[in-house]
C-alpha cells in the first residue's frame, strides 16, 4: 500500500470510529429514549383500556338528556302509523312592546322544542316576527287569531301535524304535549287545552292556558270563516274560537291524565299548587271539569303554565329539564300506564258551578275516577 | 475499499433499527406490567383510610360519578345506601310558624329523621323545646341533642327555617363518604383566616365531626356556649371555630363541574342574577342539577319545588341512577 493510502486509509478508519461512537451513543441514546417512551405508551394505554370500559357517567347521562330535547323531531310511537313522527307547529302571539320582556325568553327556552315556531306580531322584525294585518291591543285578539290561522293556512298547512297558540306568558313542555298527541289522529277534527265553560255547550279553551288544533280542525277553522258559518262576533278570542269550533263539529278532548289532574293551566304552579284559598280563585269559576286545588291540581307531565314572565321562565324550564332528585323513584310513571286520557266524551253539563251558582255543592260525577 | 467498508457499514444499519425498534417493545411491555402490578396493589385497600389525626387536604368535596359506582356490587350499593341516612336538625321559632309549617309539609319529609328544635314550644307543632333565647346556645343545644339521640344515624344536616333541601341530592353527595371520617360541609366562605359554612344554606356534618364538637363544646377557652357579647361572632363562624379546634375543617359541596350544591338564595333569586350574568345560558349557569339546598324560599315557593323537583317532568327523559330511592310514605305532594 501507498504511504498516501495508509494515511487515508487512517483518517477513515478514526473517523469510522469516531463516528460508530457517535453512532452507538447515539443509537443508545435513541434506544433508551425509545425504550422510556415504550414504558409510559404500555403504562397509559393499559391504563386507559382498563378504566374506560365503563359506560358514562351521570352528567353524561343528564346531558344526552339535554340533548333529546334539543332534537327537532321527536321519534314517537302512535297506534295509527308506528313509523310517523308527530310534527307540531307553534305560534307565539305577540307584540312589538313584549319582544324584549317577554318573547325573548320564550325564544331561549321552550320555543325551540316545537318544530316550527312562528312569532305573530303586527310588525315584521328580523326576530323573526310575522307580520300581519291587525293592530295591538286586546279587542284585536280575536282578528290576530284569525289572521294567524290564515297564514299558518297558506303557508304551513303541510309542514305540521297539530298547531298549537300560545300567548307570549305561556310556557309550554313540549314533549309532555307531544306524547299526548301522538296518541291522537290529526286528521279527525280535534282541539285540546285547558276547557272552560260556560258560553259555550261543550266548552272550549283557555287562551293563555294554550290550545292545539288538529289539521283538519284547522282545516274546518278556514273553510267556516271562508262559507260564513262562523265570523268575528266578539273580541274574547278563546271563547270565540271555541263558537267556531263548535259550529264546525270539532271535538273538544279531555286532556286530563288517567288521576284527573290538569295538563294544561291557566295560572302559575304555585296558585294551582296552593292547598286552600280565602277566597276562591277566578278559574274555579270558569272550570268544565271538577276543579282541584292543591296537589291533586296537576299532571307529573303537564303541558303548559299561564302568567309566566321571564325570572319564572327560566325557574320553570330549571325545575322541570335540569334540577332533578337523584335515584328518586317517581310515583306516577310514564312507562306502566299510558298517562293520559285523550276522551272526547261528552260529559253532561251540570257538575260544575256556574258563573252565578258559587255556593253550590259539586256532586261526585259518575264518569271521572275517583282518586 | 472506501465502498466496501461503507457498505458493510450500510449493513448493519437494519439491524440496529430492529434492535432499537425491540427496546421500543419492551418499553411498552414492561409499562403494561407495571401498571397492572400498581392497579392490583391498589385494588387491596379500597376504601383508604387516612388516620382520623391526618387534615384534609383538599377542601372541595365532590359527587361521586356513577363510574366509580358501576364498580360496586349490588350489596355494597344497599350497604352504603343504608349508611347514608341523614337526620335532619331543624331549627324553627313560633314567630314563623307558617315557615315551621310548610317544612313540615314539604322538604322534610324526605330525611330519614327529621327533628325540629324550637327556642320556644308552640301547641301547634311538635318541636323540642330548646328554651333559648341565644342563637349560639340554641345551635349547641340542638346539636348536642341530635349526637345523643343519633341513634344508628351518621350524618346531619342543619337547616334554618327558610331553607328548602333536596334530600337525595345530599344523600347523593355523601354515597361514597365515610362518616366515621370527620366530614364538615356546605357552602364554604371565608372571612380572613377562617373558613366556615354558612349558616343559610345549610350544613352538613358526619358522626365523627359532630362527636368532635360535642366533645370539645363548653371549653371556655375552646368553644364557649356563653359568649361575651363584645366578641360575640356569627353562628356559623362560632362552629366553624370550635370545630378548627377539633381539627375539623370546612369543605365546599359542588357537583362533578365544580358548581356549588348549597345555595344561600332562593331559586328566584339566582335566576335574576344569572339573567344579568349569562343571557344566553341563564339555566345552566344558575344552578346545579343536584342541588342540595336553597333559602329564602317562602311556603308557596316550597311546594312549587315539592311539585317542580318530585313530580314535574318532560316524557322521555329517563335516567339510569344506580341508587333508589323510594318516596315517603302518606305524602300528597311529592
Amino acid at each position: 500500500m501507498a504511504k498516501g493510502q495508509v494515511q487515508d486509509l487512517c483518517t477513515y478508519l478514526d473517523s469510522y470510529l469516531r463516528n460508530q461512537k457517535n453512532i452507538y451513543i447515539y443509537v443508545l441514546f435513541r434506544s433508551r429514549s425509545l425504550f422510556i417512551t415504550g414504558l409510559m405508551i404500555g403504562f397509559m394505554s393499559l391504563q386507559y383500556f382498563l378504566d374506560s370500559d365503563l359506560p358514562k357517567s351521570h352528567e353524561e347521562d343528564a346531558r344526552q338528556g339535554d340533548q333529546l330535547e334539543h332534537k327537532g323531531s321527536v321519534n314517537l310511537t302512535s297506534p295509527t302509523n308506528s313509523s310517523q313522527t308527530t310534527r307540531i307547529l307553534c305560534w307565539i302571539m305577540t307584540g312589538p312592546k313584549n319582544m324584549v320582556s317577554r318573547t325573548k325568553h320564550i325564544k331561549e327556552t321552550w320555543a325551540k322544542r316545537c318544530h316550527i315556531v312562528l312569532y305573530m306580531s303586527s310588525v315584521r322584525t328580523d326576530f323573526p316576527t310575522v307580520k300581519l294585518n291587525v293592530s295591538e291591543g286586546r279587542e284585536h285578539l280575536y282578528w290576530k287569531t284569525i289572521r294567524a290561522f290564515e297564514y299558518i293556512y297558506k303557508e304551513h298547512l303541510d309542514n305540521a301535524d297539530w298547531f298549537l297558540k300560545a300567548d307570549d306568558d305561556t310556557y309550554v313542555i313540549v314533549e309532555n304535549l307531544l306524547y299526548m298527541l301522538s296518541n291522537l289522529d290529526p286528521e279527525k277534527p280535534l282541539f285540546l287545552g285547558r276547557r272552560f265553560q260556560p258560553f259555550i255547550r261543550q266548552g272550549y279553551m283557555s287562551g293563555g292556558a294554550g290550545y292545539v288544533l288538529s289539521k283538519e280542525a284547522l282545516r274546518r277553522f278556514m273553510k267556516g270563516f271562508a262559507t260564513g258559518a262562523c265570523t268575528h262576533f266578539s273580541s274574547i278570542e278563546d271563547m270565540a274560537l271555541g263558537k267556531c269550533m263548535e259550529t264546525m263539529k270539532v271535538e273538544p278532548v279531555d286532556t286530563r291524565d288517567v288521576k284527573a289532574r290538569q295538563t294544561f293551566h291557566p295560572c302559575p304552579p304555585e296558585l294551582h299548587l296552593a292547598r286552600q284559598f280565602q277566597k276562591n280563585p277566578w278559574y274555579l269559576d270558569y272550570e268544565y271539569y271538577p276543579p282541584i286545588q292543591g296537589p291533586g291540581c296537576c299532571s307529573d307531565f303537564a303541558v303548559s303554565f299561564h302568567y309566566i314572565y321571564a325570572v319564572q321562565l327560566y325557574a320553570l324550564e330549571y325545575l322541570a329539564y335540569h334540577l332533578r332528585p337523584y335515584g328518586y323513584k317517581y310515583r306516577f310513571l310514564s312507562r306502566e300506564n299510558k298517562y293520559f286520557n285523550g276522551t272526547t266524551k261528552q260529559l253532561p253539563l251540570g257538575p260544575c258551578p256556574s258563573v252565578l251558582e258559587k255556593d253550590t255543592q259539586l256532586p261526585v260525577e259518575a264518569g271521572n275516577p275517583a282518586e | 475499499m472506501k465502498s466496501k467498508i461503507g457498505a458493510r457499514v450500510g449493513s448493519r444499519r437494519p439491524i440496529k433499527m430492529w434492535s432499537e425498534g425491540g427496546s421500543f417493545v419492551k418499553g411498552v411491555a414492561l409499562g403494561g406490567v407495571f401498571y397492572l402490578l400498581l392497579s392490583l396493589l391498589g385494588s387491596f385497600s379500597p376504601n383508604a383510610k387516612s388516620g382520623s389525626e391526618d387534615l384534609h387536604q383538599h377542601h372541595h368535596v365532590q359527587a361521586q360519578s356513577n363510574d366509580n359506582l358501576k364498580q360496586l356490587s349490588e350489596s355494597q350499593t344497599q350497604e352504603l345506601k343504608d349508611q347514608v341516612r341523614v337526620y335532619c336538625v331543624i331549627m324553627v321559632q313560633p314567630k314563623i310558624l307558617v315557615y315551621w309549617a310548610a317544612a313540615v309539609g314539604t322538604w322534610s319529609k324526605h330525611c330519614d329523621k327529621a327533628v325540629f328544635y324550637t327556642s320556644e314550644s308552640s301547641k301547634a307543632l311538635e318541636a323540642v323545646d330548646l328554651q333559648e333565647r341565644d342563637g349560639w346556645a340554641r345551635l349547641c343545644k340542638a346539636l348536642k341533642h341530635a349526637y345523643e339521640n343519633a341513634g344508628d344515624l351518621r350524618w346531619f344536616f342543619v337547616a334554618q327555617p327558610m331553607t328548602f333541601a333536596i334530600i337525595e341530592n345530599l344523600k347523593y353527595l355523601l354515597l361514597t363518604k365515610d362518616p366515621s371520617e370527620p366530614f364538615y360541609m356546605g357552602n364554604a366562605l371565608k372571612s380572613g383566616e377562617l373558613e366556615y359554612v354558612a349558616y343559610e344554606s345549610g350544613i352538613v356534618l358526619s358522626y365523627e365531626a359532630l362527636k368532635r364538637f360535642v366533645g370539645v363544646l363548653d371549653d371556655k377557652n375552646k368553644c364557649p356556649i356563653r359568649v361575651n357579647r363584645l366578641w360575640k361572632l356569627s353562628e356559623d363562624k362560632q362552629l366553624a371555630m370550635c370545630l378548627k379546634y377539633t381539627g375539623v375543617f370546612a369543605e365546599n359541596g359542588e357537583d362533578a363541574h365544580g358548581m356549588g350544591l348549597f345555595n344561600g338564595k332562593s331559586l328566584d333569586a339566582l335566576i335574576k342574577e344569572s339573567m344579568k350574568n349569562n343571557p344566553k345560558n341563564v339555566v345552566e349557569g344558575c344552578c346545579s342539577d343536584f342541588a342540595v339546598t336553597f333559602n329564602g324560599m317562602t311556603p308557596n315557593q316550597m311546594q312549587v319545588m315539592m311539585y317542580g323537583v318530585y313530580r314535574l317532568r318532560p316524557y322521555g327523559h329517563d335516567f339510569h341512577d344506580l341508587l333508589m330511592f323510594d318516596p315517603p310514605e302518606g305524602s300528597d305532594n311529592d
